[in-house]
């Protein structure tokens, strides 16, 4: 398929006329596979009042805005918004159409991707562009979209060759959010909506959500704590190391299922992506569903007492040992150094 | 007022429990090696359905797209409670993506019909993507309720449902028909019944039965499928020309992703730094730490 269109299309998520972090995230890669295409970088957004959201996406890249402005589009729901991209996608028919791998993305990009009959790849980690051969086909500038699969166990690169729209989800935090030093000079087509029955079919009855009150991705220093630990006595050492450090406390999953820390602190495959300044992992094996979420942090400390550890293989700095030791003794250096 | 459910149940690599022999010298995945497992959220999907036979009444039908082996799970279907299960098998389904797989489910279902709900677990663990619920609802041009927690009532053709959204919980409602995908805490499945272990242990698919008519020139496959039927032991078998479905649209060829490339994770021995785990090691660690800017 030479003919594919180059531009690359984001969806735009937001909730209360407040974007979703991964949007920008996936506007900052966008732009750079736009770029390589020579193409057009375009914001889908949809919602109510949303024309300040808009504007947002300029500050990372978004040429054009494709807007569609209803009070029935309030909230998400999968009917009306998986039509009116459906509609969009056969119009325009863009290269690429990134979503988020939100829950409200893994929704509505495979309903969007089944009636357009796109390629769609779930969770992708990295996309690049890519001349590819393929059996014995040449095809140029194909989206590689790179994901892991078997529960972590292998990376797969994969390809749509053949179909006029390359749609992948993306994970949360994998890319990183780069605003432009000043906004292009974008500009917004709104687009005209009509609800009709079958868009109204489902009804949200009521919405409870409570915003996160820890904000591990923004968290410059992280202490993560895992079964290692071995009770929750011991896990107290994570907060104490975080509260000296001005860091968050974060645990794997083996951590949260023990009960040693809430589930919001999750780093990993299921949890969180971070990349922080400094992680230091204490009693965590690293497993690779954890390393999926921290091993691109600025510089990691792995603090375990078993040297075979896989978490040494991503570490910068390594220390064998008991936690329960090793903790209050870099404690009280490090505080003896800020007197 | 009854209703009827269908559920799309999957047949799973166990990809938590992989070692080192399942992972061939060039990456790829040695599937034979790994022990096939039955998706666990499918089973919390089946759950769901039977605890709506249990509540209201209505017929519980299994079925899964997969290679023969699959037949295992649908055997578990029937031990948990399903009343029926299908079996949806052709070679030249093989190779399906999540496009070519809705296809062919959607117009199995379409096949069975008489459905008030389709059930199916959220994702599968193999490839964990969680598109062939929303892409077979999509194909049916029914609704679909993703991420659900709790059936939180069915009634005047009406299913409210609670499902997770980000930061906390949203519910829904939804006419009928419609397919929803559940979480895997929303529900404990229940254990197989001995009874029913008894009466479906013997119960056999097409393929099954054809393998009897090989080892023995007395059978006749139709004689065995209608015996197998009589008894109730018959799992219905849909192949490609049963189901009159456009080649194209099957397998490979009807898939549009591609799989380029697969690489084995491969844990890099970096170059870490080894800090002793003495107070002088932490004091050099620190100082190398602050000197960075990281710290302090």
């Amino acid at each position: 398929m030479n003919q594919r269109n180059n531009d690359v299309w984001v969806f735009i998520e937001q909730r209360s006329g407040v974007p979703a972090d991964v949007s920008f995230e996936l506007l900052s890669k966008g732009r750079k596979l736009a770029e390589t295409l020579q193409g057009k970088l375009v914001a889908v957004l949809l919602g109510s009042q949303v024309k300040d959201v808009a504007k947002k996406t300029f500050a990372f890249g978004a040429q054009e805005v494709m807007l569609v402005d209803h009070p029935s589009l309030e909230h998400f729901r999968t009917m009306p918004y998986s039509r009116i991209l459906i509609e969009l996608v056969e119009k325009h028919k863009p290269g690429i159409m990134l979503f988020g791998a939100t829950i409200t993305g893994r929704d509505l990009a495979p309903r969007v991707a089944s009636a357009t009959k796109s390629g769609l790849t779930a969770d992708c980690t990295d996309l690049q562009i890519s001349d590819v051969k393929y059996i014995k086909d040449d095809y140029k500038n194909l989206l590689l979209q790179i994901r892991p699969a078997f529960g972590g166990n292998i990376i797969a690169t994969i390809i749509s060759p053949d179909v006029a729209t390359q749609m992948a989800t993306v994970r949360e935090g994998v890319m990183r959010m780069e605003p432009l030093p000043s906004p292009v000079k974008g500009k917004v087509t709104e687009i005209n909506y009509t609800p009709n029955d079958f868009d109204e079919i489902v009804q949200i009855i009521e919405q409870h959500r409570q915003d996160r009150k820890i904000n591990l991705k923004a968290a410059p220093i992280i202490v993560a704590g895992g079964y290692g630990l071995g009770t929750k006595e011991n896990f107290k050492l994570i907060y104490d190391l975080a509260a000296v450090l001005g860091g968050e406390v974060a645990g794997s999953r083996a951590a949260v299922d023990a009960g040693f820390v809430t589930p919001e602190r999750q780093v990993g495959q299921t949890g969180v992506t971070v990349r922080p300044k400094l992680y230091i992992a204490v009693g965590i094996s690293g497993a690779i569903q954890h390393r999926a979420g921290m091993q691109e942090s600025n510089k990691i400390i792995a603090i375990n007492n078993d040297p075979e550890a896989p978490i040494f293989s991503v570490a910068h700095y390594g220390i064998v040992g008991d936690a329960a030791v090793i903790i209050p003794m870099f404690i009280n250096t490090f505080k003896q150094k800020l007197r | 007022m009854s209703y009827n459910s269908i559920v799309l149940v999957k047949q799973v690599p166990d990809t938590a429990n992989i070692s080192g022999q399942v992972m061939k010298d060039d990456g790829t995945v040695n599937r034979a090696k790994l022990p096939a497992i039955f998706n666990f959220e499918d089973r919390v999907a089946l759950e769901f359905a039977l605890q709506i036979k249990d509540r209201f009444g209505g017929k519980v039908t299994a079925i899964t797209m997969g290679p023969p082996r699959a037949s295992d799970i649908l055997r578990e279907c029937l031990y948990m409670g399903a009343d029926d299960a299908y079996l949806i098998s052709d070679r030249k389904f093989a190779g399906a993506d999540t496009l070519a797989t809705s296809y062919v489910l959607s117009e199995a279902i379409k096949k069975i019909g008489n459905y008030d709900l389709i059930f199916g677990g959220r994702q599968a663990i193999d490839g964990d993507t969680a598109q062939v619920g929303p892409q077979t609802a999509e194909k049916l041009h029914i609704p679909q309720i993703t991420y659900a927690q709790e059936i939180i009532s069915l009634e005047n053709g009406k299913v409210r449902i609670r499902r997770k959204i980000e930061g906390g919980y949203e519910i829904l409602e939804s006419p009928l028909p419609a397919l929803i995908t559940v979480i895997k805490d929303a529900a404990d499945p229940r254990p197989f019944k001995a009874r029913r272990v008894m009466a479906y242990k013997n119960a056999k698919t097409l393929m099954e039965l054809e393998k009897l008519t090989e080892s023995n020139s007395l059978l006749y496959i139709d004689q065995l499928v209608n015996e197998y039927t009589t008894k109730n032991l018959y799992i219905r078998t849909l192949t490609m020309d049963e189901l009159q479905l456009d080649a194209a649209r099957c397998g490979v060829h009807g898939s549009p992703t591609k799989v380029h490339k697969v690489e084995s994770v491969v844990l890099s021995s970096s170059g870490h730094q080894a800090i002793p785990p003495t107070k002088e090691g932490m004091s050099k660690l620190i100082d190398e730490l602050m000197h960075d800017h990281i710290l302090g």
